[in-house]
């Protein structure tokens, strides 16, 4: 999905990617990524789920099932829930070292969140969309899931998922899908 | 039932520091001061139990032969461990079980590090499929990160504040202030912690261990060879310092705690979450293999990868009930002269982190206060102490020692 669409954020025609395939869907080609870094709702996380034991994996297993005893169980993609609780955050007030790439120069400090899914009662990383510090976050509140850029070069615009807190009556809280 | 104990005959190290040295400097340094306090000739070693840096090309990788060569080759066997924080702890345990097996009398356990400056970062290369790769390439989410999220549960969960870290770091400073083999000797300030930077919320620069350069090593025997030796030294008044536990134990599934590198838990739904979590796992299998609880723990040193890590470390390891870490550290419980000192070396914050050295050097500093010979601060003739860390990857250990 996108592999082929021109993005235009910078003034430059890039492809858009996925950071890392087969971990989250795409937003349809032509949604475009809001210049402000608000991110596009309505992409999910991918995982797999352990049909005997019930229980999930993100990232994606896809091997066996690392529940113990359950070697033989099927696992099954599964999109995960959408939203969420934050279980804890932080910001990197310094540019992380390669391979982070920072999207921005010079380097603006961005937050990370860990997100509990209540269904697949996970925790998932991920940054947090831009213009969000950490007086805007408390443990506990509601997140949701949006696709933004990671970063780009001259050929691709790359696409990971980010963490948002959910505004209200903006979406749909709902969780699972 | 407790297991069978083996002897700390002998422990050095070489100062921590960032001396921008080879490795095998710091570790043969260490070994040849190990070797001296034991009284035993390198010839006289019959196991060498090296922990892996890998940050330091091949000669890391193979630690144990890299020592063995460097102190001059003697045909004997070798081993080498990785398992990140805890690499200097699996190298102990298999000299332990060469001891314990009857297979040798006298082993060896080196690690020492060369660390770059900065973030500890991923080996180069475009990895897709390494989480420790991928935290970065994806998140940016550093070591400290990971600490800061740990940290902001205790403040969330227990009401814990930023002056409670503060204060780990301002007693584990005064611990290290004479300490000679810490890199950082200096009282730290509540002001001075206030005044440096936010690494990462809630964290300070001054919350944060470095990273350093370090060298540690044990001469490990078998108790009949220990008391034989000792029995024909001359003027050897130390008390024979023993190991009654290394406890290396792995997660449990699932396990619910965001853990360095991984960008996501296992999942608690359909399978139980089990009792303990892991950090407290590493402690408990250490109680059981002494035959010990927490009870009877005099002095520890632990993990403070950031101040706020040393506070969990007291609950994980029993000292106190969910949420009372920081009462037991505002009642100066774990303070020199108090009850159970905790980084009596001034810990990760006067040292910086080595990592294949520093389970190693845990168990020296220990060693020095169960005999009463600390250099720096000495706890008040302590009979038990107990180590502990985590690193990447599900490793974490626990060593307890005894006199």
């Amino acid at each position: 999905m996108g592999r082929h669409h021109d993005h235009v954020r910078s003034g430059l025609a890039t492809t858009r990617v996925p950071a890392i395939e087969g971990w989250f869907s795409m937003p349809p080609e032509d949604t475009p990524i809001p210049a402000d870094g608000s991110g596009v709702p309505g992409i999910s996380l991918l995982g797999t789920r352990c049909v005997d034991s019930g229980t999930y994996f993100f990232p994606p297993e896809r091997v066996m099932s690392r529940a113990p005893g359950f070697a033989e169980s099927e696992l099954v993609d599964v999109e995960l829930s959408t939203t969420g609780t934050l279980w804890s955050y932080t910001d990197a007030q310094y540019q992380p070292p390669s391979p982070f790439v920072a999207p921005t120069d010079p380097y603006v400090p961005y937050c990370l969140a860990a997100v509990e899914l209540a269904e697949e009662q996970l925790v998932v990383l991920g940054q947090v969309i831009a213009g969000v510090t950490v007086d805007d976050l408390r443990v506990g509140m509601p997140m949701e899931l949006v696709a933004d850029e990671l970063n780009s070069d001259e050929e691709h615009t790359y696409i990971v998922w980010k963490w948002r807190p959910v505004t209200d009556g903006a979406t749909d809280t709902s969780g699972a899908k | 039932m407790a297991v069978e104990q083996v002897a700390v005959l002998g422990v050095g190290m070489h100062p921590w520091g960032k001396w921008g040295r080879n490795f095998v400097e710091y570790g043969v340094a260490a070994a040849r001061d190990a070797l001296a306090d034991a009284g035993i000739a390198w010839s006289d070693v019959g196991f060498v139990a090296g922990a892996d840096t890998m940050r330091n090309g091949y000669p890391g990788y193979v630690a144990g032969a890299t020592f063995a060569q460097a102190l001059g080759w003697t045909g004997i066997p070798v081993t080498s461990a990785y398992g990140a924080c805890a690499s200097g702890a699996m190298a102990l345990d298999a000299a332990r079980q060469r001891i314990l097996s009857g297979m040798c009398d006298v082993a060896l356990v080196v690690g020492a590090d060369t660390t770059p400056k900065g973030f500890l970062k991923p080996n180069a290369g475009e990895r897709g499929d390494d989480p420790d790769w991928l935290r970065f390439r994806l998140l940016g989410m550093t070591n400290p990160s990971y600490f800061a999220m740990w940290a902001r549960r205790r403040i969330d969960l227990y009401g814990a504040t930023t002056d409670d870290f503060a204060k780990v770091k301002i007693k584990n400073a005064a611990h290290g202030l004479h300490n000679p083999y810490a890199r950082y000797r200096k009282a730290v300030t509540a002001e001075d912690i206030a005044a440096s930077p936010t690494v990462s919320s809630p964290l300070r620069l001054l919350d944060i261990c470095a990273t350093s350069d370090g060298g540690a090593a044990i001469v490990l025997t078998s108790m009949e060879y220990a008391r034989k030796h000792l029995a024909s030294a001359q003027g050897s008044t130390d008390p024979l310092v023993r190991v009654a536990a290394v406890s290396t134990v792995t997660p449990t599934f699932p396990n619910t705690i965001l853990e360095m590198p991984n960008l996501a838990t296992d999942s608690a739904a359909g399978i139980a979450v089990p009792g303990r979590g892991f950090k407290q796992a590493i402690g408990d299998a250490a109680y059981a293999q002494a035959g010990l609880g927490p009870d009877d723990v005099e002095v520890a040193e632990v993990y403070d990868l950031s101040t706020a890590l040393e506070l969990d470390w007291y609950e994980d390891l029993g000292f106190c009930g969910p949420g009372e870490a920081e009462q037991l550290l505002r009642d100066g419980v774990t303070q020199v002269g108090g009850r159970l000192p905790v980084n009596p070396s001034g810990g990760l914050a006067c040292f910086g982190e080595a990592v294949p050295a520093q389970a190693i050097a845990q168990v020296c500093e220990l060693t020095w206060q169960l005999r009463g010979t600390a250099r720096g601060a000495q706890a008040d003739n302590p009979k038990v102490g107990i180590t502990a860390n985590q690193g990447l990857f599900g490793h974490g250990s626990s060593v307890i020692l005894t006199r």
